[in-house]
C-alpha cells in the first residue's frame, strides 16, 4: 500500500478507501457480478450499508448471495460463496445470465491496466517466454465483455498503470475511440476505476482514462507520479469525501467478523486480487 | 455437406455402451480406462468438488501425455506436472486459491515453456463443453472478442445468417474421458448431485468415456425417489467408483469443507523446496498408501469430523444425507 495514503488518512488502509469508494458506486435495487477479494468485499460494503436490495451474483453460479462477516469466500465456487444464496444455478448459466443483459454492474481486480481500461490477469512479458505466468483470465474476460457497466478496483502504482498491458486478457476500449465496439463487444462499458489515491472515469469520445476524484489529502501530481501513462484530467475533479466511521466499521467486520481488530488484514484482503479468478 | 466433426464426436455414443449394467469399479480400474495421451476433462472447480480419488489413482499410474482441462484448476494441476504426466492445459485459471498466491510449480513449468497451456475465458471453457454435450461443432457468443485470448487461441468468429451480427464461434470440446465427482450414485451410473453444478453435466455429456466417483453408492429406489436430483442418466456413465470424503482435501458441498491446512502445508512445502516438492507430495500422499482410502484415514477422524461440522453449518441441508 502506497505511503501517500497511509500518511494522510491515520489508521485508515489504503485497502479500506478502495472498497469504501468502490462501495458506493453500486446502487439498491442493480445486480453486481464480483470477482472475489476487493470486488466482493466492496459490494458486501455496500449490500449492509446503502443498497440493502443489491443482487450479488457470483461465477460459480450463485445468485443473491448474503455472506457471513469475517467469514467471506476465497473462491466463487465453495460453499461459503453461496451462503443464503436465493439461487444456485451452474457457471456456463451464470455467464449467460450476463450475455442476456441482466447484470448492471460487473467488479473485477486488475494486476496490470492501461490507459483504456484493457486488463492483463494472464503474464508478465511475454506469451512465449513469460517473465511471470500468471493465473488468467478466469471469468474476467466475461464479465469486462458482457455486464452492462464495468468497475475496476485496484492499487495505485505505476507498475499496475501501465502505458501498454502485456497482454489483453480482458478487453477495456481496446485502442480507444469505437475500437471495442468494432472488435465485436457490442455490450458493456467501463464505469470507473477506483484506487487507493482516486477514482477515475473514461474520457467519452477517446476513451482514455481520466482522473474526477482525488481521494482525500492526494494531489494530481501524485497520481499522476504513480500513473504510468498520460492520464487525462476532468475539468470537474472533487475530493472524495473521506469513508465515515460507520462505513469503516461496516467493512471490518464484513472482513475480519464481528470481533474485528482495526487495521488488520484477513484471508479475503486485496492483496492479492489480482490473483483470483474472475 | 459432410459432418465430419459432429460424426466423429457422436461415433462412441452411437456405437452403444448403454448397458444397464453393474459398473462398480474400484479407482484404479476405472483410470484403467484412460490411455496415454488422452484428453482427461476433471469436474468441479477450483477446490470444490474434484473427483480427487480418482486424480489420486490416476496420479499413481505415473501417466504420460495427458491433456487435462477444467473450468478452474487447482494443485492437481501441480501434480500432474510434478509427475510429469502433462503436454497441455486447458482451462481459464490455475492457481491453489486466492490467499496462496500464484502457483509456483504451475509457474515453473509453463514459464519454461514444459508446458502448454491454452488459456480460455471460464465462459468459454463452459461453451466449449455444452457445445460438446450439444452434439454441434461450435457455440456462439458475445464473450471473448477483441482480446488477445482470442488472438492467441485463433478463436474464429461467425456470421449471424439472420441478422449478420458477428459472434465468437467457441469450438466444440469432446474430451476423452471426464472425471467427475457425485454425491451418490447407483451401481448403473445414475448420478446425482447437490449444490454446485460446476461445468460437470456438460463435460461428462460431451466425453467419450465418463467415470464417475461418489460419496455414496445408493440403490436405485433412492434414485428415483428424487429424480430431480439426477444430473447424469446412467447410459452418459463408463464407469461408477465408491469414494467416501473422494474430493478430499477439497470440499464436498454439504459433506465437508476443504481442508484449508492442508493446502497451507502444501504451500509451504512447495515455497520451501520449490518443484521437487510436488513430487515428493505425490510420493507421500499418493503412492505411500494402498488406495485412496488410506489418504483419507491419514487426515484422521477428528479432522475429518470438523471438515463435515463446517459444511453443515453453510449449508441448508446440512451434512450428508
Amino acid at each position: 500500500m502506497s505511503d501517500i495514503t497511509a500518511d494522510i488518512t491515520g489508521d485508515i488502509t489504503g485497502e479500506e478507501l478502495m472498497a469504501i469508494t468502490a462501495s458506493r458506486l453500486l446502487a439498491d435495487h442493480k445486480v453486481v457480478f464480483a470477482g472475489v477479494g476487493m470486488p466482493l468485499l466492496a459490494s458486501a460494503v455496500a449490500r449492509h450499508r446503502h443498497a440493502p436490495h443489491l443482487t450479488i451474483v457470483l461465477e460459480g453460479g450463485i445468485i443473491g448471495t448474503s455472506l457471513r462477516p469475517g467469514k467471506l469466500p476465497i473462491s466463487t465456487n465453495e460453499m461459503r460463496a453461496a451462503y443464503g444464496a436465493q439461487m444456485l444455478t451452474d457457471i456456463t448459466d451464470i455467464f449467460l445470465y450476463a450475455q442476456r443483459g441482466f447484470f448492471d454492474y460487473g467488479f473485477l481486480g486488475a494486476a496490470q491496466v492501461d490507459m483504456y481500461g484493457n486488463i492483463n490477469t494472464s503474464v508478465i512479458g511475454s506469451m512465449d517466454r513469460p517473465r511471470v505466468r500468471l493465473p488468467g483470465s478466469g471469468g474476467a474476460n466475461d464479465i469486462i465483455s458482457l455486464c452492462n457497466e464495468v468497475l475496476i478496483v485496484t492499487q495505485h502504482e505505476p507498475r499496475r498503470f501501465v502505458d501498454r498491458v502485456d497482454f489483453v486478457t480482458s478487453p477495456g476500449y481496446l485502442s480507444g475511440d469505437d475500437s471495442r465496439a468494432r472488435a465485436g463487444l457490442v455490450t458493456g462499458r467501463l464505469g470507473a476505476v477506483v484506487t487507493d489515491l482516486a477514482l477515475l472515469d473514461f474520457e467519452p469520445a477517446s476513451r482514455r482514462m481520466r482522473l474526477r476524484g482525488l481521494q482525500p489529502g492526494v494531489s494530481v501530481a501524485q497520481v499522476r507520479a504513480q500513473t504510468g501513462f498520460e492520464l487525462l484530467v476532468s475539468d470537474e475533479i472533487t475530493e472524495l469525501t473521506p469513508p465515515s466511521p460507520e462505513e469503516i466499521a461496516i467493512y471490518r467486520e464484513l472482513r475480519d467478523g464481528p470481533a474485528a481488530v482495526a487495521g488488520t488484514v484477513g484471508a479475503t484482503g486485496p492483496d492479492r486480487v489480482a490473483a483470483g479468478p474472475g | 455437406m459432410e459432418h465430419v466433426a459432429v460424426l466423429a464426436a457422436r461415433a462412441e455414443r452411437e456405437a452403444g455402451g448403454r448397458l444397464a449394467v453393474d459398473k462398480r469399479m474400484r479407482a484404479e480400474a476405472a483410470t484403467a480406462l484412460i490411455r496415454d495421451g488422452d484428453h482427461v476433462a476433471i469436474g468441479g472447480t477450483l477446490y470444490s468438488r474434484t473427483p480427487m480419488a480418482l486424480v489420486f489413482a490416476l496420479l499413481r499410474q505415473r501417466r504420460r501425455h495427458l491433456t487435462v482441462s477444467r473450468p478452474l484448476a487447482c494443485y492437481e494441476i501441480e501434480l500432474f506436472l510434478s509427475t510429469g504426466a502433462l503436454d497441455r492445459i486447458v482451462t481459464s485459471w490455475v492457481g491453489i486459491g486466492l490467499p496462496w498466491g500464484l502457483a509456483p510449480i504451475f509457474r515453473h513449468y509453463v514459464e519454461r515453456g514444459e508446458v502448454a497451456y491454452d488459456e480460455w475465458s471460464h465462459l468459454a471453457m463452459g461453451l466449449r463443453y455444452k457445445a460438446g454435450a450439444m452434439g454441434v461443432p461450435f457455440l456462439p457468443s458475445l464473450t471473448m472478442l477483441g482480446s488477445d485470448l482470442a488472438a492467441r487461441l485463433d478463436l474464429q468468429t461467425v456470421t449471424c445468417p439472420y441478422t449478420g451480427e458477428r459472434l465468437a464461434a467457441m469450438p466444440a470440446l469432446n474430451p476423452d474421458v471426464a472425471l467427475i465427482h457425485a454425491h451418490r450414485a447407483d451401481m448403473f451410473g445414475n448420478v446425482q448431485v447437490d449444490g454446485y453444478q460446476h461445468m460437470d453435466v456438460d463435460m461428462a455429456r460431451a466425453a467419450r468415456t465418463v467415470i464417475v466417483s461418489a460419496e455414496q453408492i445408493v440403490s436405485p429406489d433412492e434414485i428415483a425417489a428424487r429424480p430431480d436430483q439426477t444430473m447424469l442418466p446412467h447410459f452418459a456413465v463408463d464407469a461408477v467408483v465408491a469414494a467416501p470424503y473422494g474430493a478430499y482435501p477439497h470440499e464436498c458441498y454439504g459433506h465437508y469443507g476443504p481442508d484449508l491446512e492442508h493446502f497451507d502445508a502444501y504451500v509451504a512445502a512447495v515455497k520451501e523446496d520449490g518443484p521437487a516438492a510436488g513430487l515428493r507430495y505425490v510420493e507421500q500422499n499418493v503412492d505411500a498408501h494402498a488406495d485412496f482410502a488410506g489418504f483419507v484415514a491419514a487426515a484422521g477422524p477428528d479432522r475429518l469430523a470438523v471438515l463435515a461440522a463446517e459444511a453443515g453449518e453453510l449449508t441448508p441441508r446440512g451434512g450428508p444425507t
